[in-house]
């Protein structure tokens, strides 16, 4: 049996810890004194509107921008840092993919990034090829992908170098719900391998199968647990509610 | 082995888009084509009218291709030149030759007055005769080797400028920029592998100008094809640099485009189309910050001069400090996607 969320996070210190995180962008304050911890081997979902601040986040997390206040750990070592990239696979808002290439080609060039090569890259591009049900169109140009497609042969090119920490932004925008079950099942999967994963979506119902999640709001945390926890501290039958509750609705 | 990856990318792309392959491969030689026919048609015989000129004079000014008409009388050649059917109007006057041009065109000037010059040589006494050499063409280059050899590296320049910007602006808004960002590559590795990766076609582009405007167009070559070679290839190198660095300021492909009438443009002027000493010396010393004022000086000395090395590396030096300026620059400016 897996260690459970809470025993995985016990067992360790925090995979990722946020600390009194702020960015603003001109007069703007998109992050405000932002904290949370992941701990290794959760899910763990980011839930709000867009444009409250999770993509900034996330972008903060991956190393991609730096705070103008507080800290972000990422396995225990301060971000950004260029060794730790190699640790992270981060699936971005849009697909990145290069359309010209084959699916094929997408794959290896992004994990060539990372220094895989010969009979262990061929390996990988089959198995995560075959976790997102895409074994059949590698060698198709990704141009002629559909939205679902493109999305998960994005997800297959965060996965591919075995990332110990997965960070996906709306990893099941567009895709339809047989898939986006499947694709929850196989974040499962990983966690189960020991990966933590961050996930952002605005999706109430997806923000029940993650293990802890944090409600953001005009960028601040506005309460943070496992689903249970916020739906009956807050009496709501259902995350929706639970959101309104926390004063995450409109106003 | 990651700029490696990243260089085979670039060529597996471009490879596979086969517009832009041609836009940078058959584009310049279909420009330059175009442009040797334009420029060649320019040299029509003059159309020359005569009032009562001496025979013998009239037989020399014809047999320098020139087309004559003899009038009556001068007023009917004056109405013959209001109407544009003739170029110039010689007559004599007092026994003193005089030609009245039309005027419009300097072109046809210029030719009309070449004509009468040639025309006029027989009857110059022997002894004031000036003996002319030429230094460099023996007096056969014609205008379109003039033009050509800016229009080499301008072309070179053009299309790679076009091109690289293009290709690194959509990194940037498809968001694979954020994604390269966000693996272990570093940020000059992205630099250089563009250059690897865009080197290969430029060095591709270059060969083939340079061997189609000479081989085949047969514009001048008094220097080495070798030479012209490496410097278009420096040249299509600064513009890649440049283009790829101007590309982080241009929010989608429109805005690119908006750089040729600022970045391109103000370089032709500057690369010998129009003669540089008429113009005011701060305008001048504007040329010298400019890659296609020193890869056009070096294409002119080594295709009409026969310069080598030894006259063009100054040139040389200058296109490579650009190529670094610029790559140093956009790596810097990758900064705004990434810190480190």
């Amino acid at each position: 049996m897996p260690l459970s969320a809470s025993e995985a996070q016990e067992s360790a210190a925090p995979c990722i810890s946020v600390d009194r995180v702020s960015r603003s962008f001109g007069k703007r304050t998109v992050l405000d004194q932002v904290s949370l911890e992941v701990g290794k081997g959760e899910i763990f979902g980011l839930l709000g509107p867009s444009g409250s601040g999770k993509t900034t986040l996330v972008r903060l997390i991956t190393g991609l921008d730096v705070p103008d206040g507080g800290t972000v750990k990422l396995l225990g070592e301060p971000m950004p840092r260029l060794n730790l990239l190699a640790r992270i696979g981060y699936m971005a808002q849009s697909d990145a993919l290069y359309g010209e290439l084959t699916a094929q080609e997408n794959l290896s060039f992004f994990a060539s990034l990372y220094g895989m090569k010969g009979t262990r890259l061929t390996k990988r591009i089959q198995e995560t090829a075959e976790l997102v049900k895409l074994s059949g169109d590698l060698g198709k140009q990704v141009a002629l992908f559909s939205g679902g497609m493109k999305r998960r042969l994005s997800l297959a090119v965060a996965l591919m170098h075995e990332p110990e920490v997965l960070v996906l932004d709306e990893p099941t925008v567009g895709i339809d719900p047989v898939l986006r079950k499947s694709i929850w099942q196989e974040l499962d999967g990983l966690r189960k391998n020991g990966v933590t994963i961050i996930v952002t979506t605005h999706v109430m119902d997806e923000a029940d199968k993650c293990d802890r999640l944090a409600m953001i709001r005009d960028g601040r945390v506005i309460a943070a647990g496992s689903p249970d926890e916020l739906k009956s501290a807050s009496g709501s039958a259902t995350m929706e509610d639970a959101f309104v509750a926390y004063g995450g609705g409109v106003q | 082995m990651r700029i490696h990856a990243l260089a085979i990318r670039i060529v597996r792309q471009i490879v596979k888009d086969k517009r832009t392959l041609a836009l940078m491969l058959i584009a310049p030689l279909f420009v330059l084509t175009l442009m040797k026919f334009v420029l060649d048609g320019q040299s029509v015989n003059p159309r020359v009218g005569t009032v009562g000129l001496p025979q013998q004079f009239v037989a020399a000014l014809a047999s320098d291709e020139v087309d004559i008409t003899a009038y009556e009388d001068e007023a009917s050649g004056r109405l013959a030149l209001e109407q544009a059917d003739i170029d110039a109007l010689v007559s004599l006057r007092d026994g003193q030759p005089q030609v009245l041009l039309e005027g419009s065109s300097p072109t046809k000037n210029r030719s009309v007055m070449s004509a009468l010059q040639g025309a006029l040589e027989p009857f110059i006494p022997a002894e004031l005769k000036p003996s002319v050499e030429f230094l460099h063409g023996s007096g056969e280059l014609n205008i379109f080797d003039y033009y050509g050899s800016v229009l080499v590296g301008f072309f070179s320049f053009f299309f790679v400028f076009l091109i690289a910007g293009v290709s690194f602006l959509r990194e940037r808004t498809t968001g694979t920029l954020a994604r390269l960002l966000a693996t272990p590559l570093q940020r000059w590795e992205i630099v250089v592998g563009y250059l690897l990766g865009f080197g290969l076609f430029t060095l591709l582009q270059a060969t083939l100008i340079a061997w189609y405007a000479t081989g085949v167009l047969g514009i001048a070559l008094e220097g080495t094809l070798y030479m012209v070679l490496v410097m278009n290839l420096l040249l299509a190198i600064a513009a890649l640099t440049l283009g790829t660095l101007l590309s982080a300021y241009a929010q989608n492909e429109f805005q690119i485009f908006q750089f040729i009438p600022l970045i391109i443009i103000p370089q032709i002027f500057f690369a010998g189309l129009i003669e540089l000493d008429t113009m005011p010396e701060w305008l001048q010393a504007l040329g010298h910050i400019l890659p296609l004022y020193y890869g056009s000086d070096a294409l002119r000395d080594i295709m009409l001069r026969g310069a080598g090395w030894s006259e063009v590396w100054p040139d040389a030096l200058a296109l490579v400090c650009f190529s670094l300026v610029f790559a140093a620059l956009n790596i810097f400016a990758l900064r705004k996607h990434r810190r480190i």
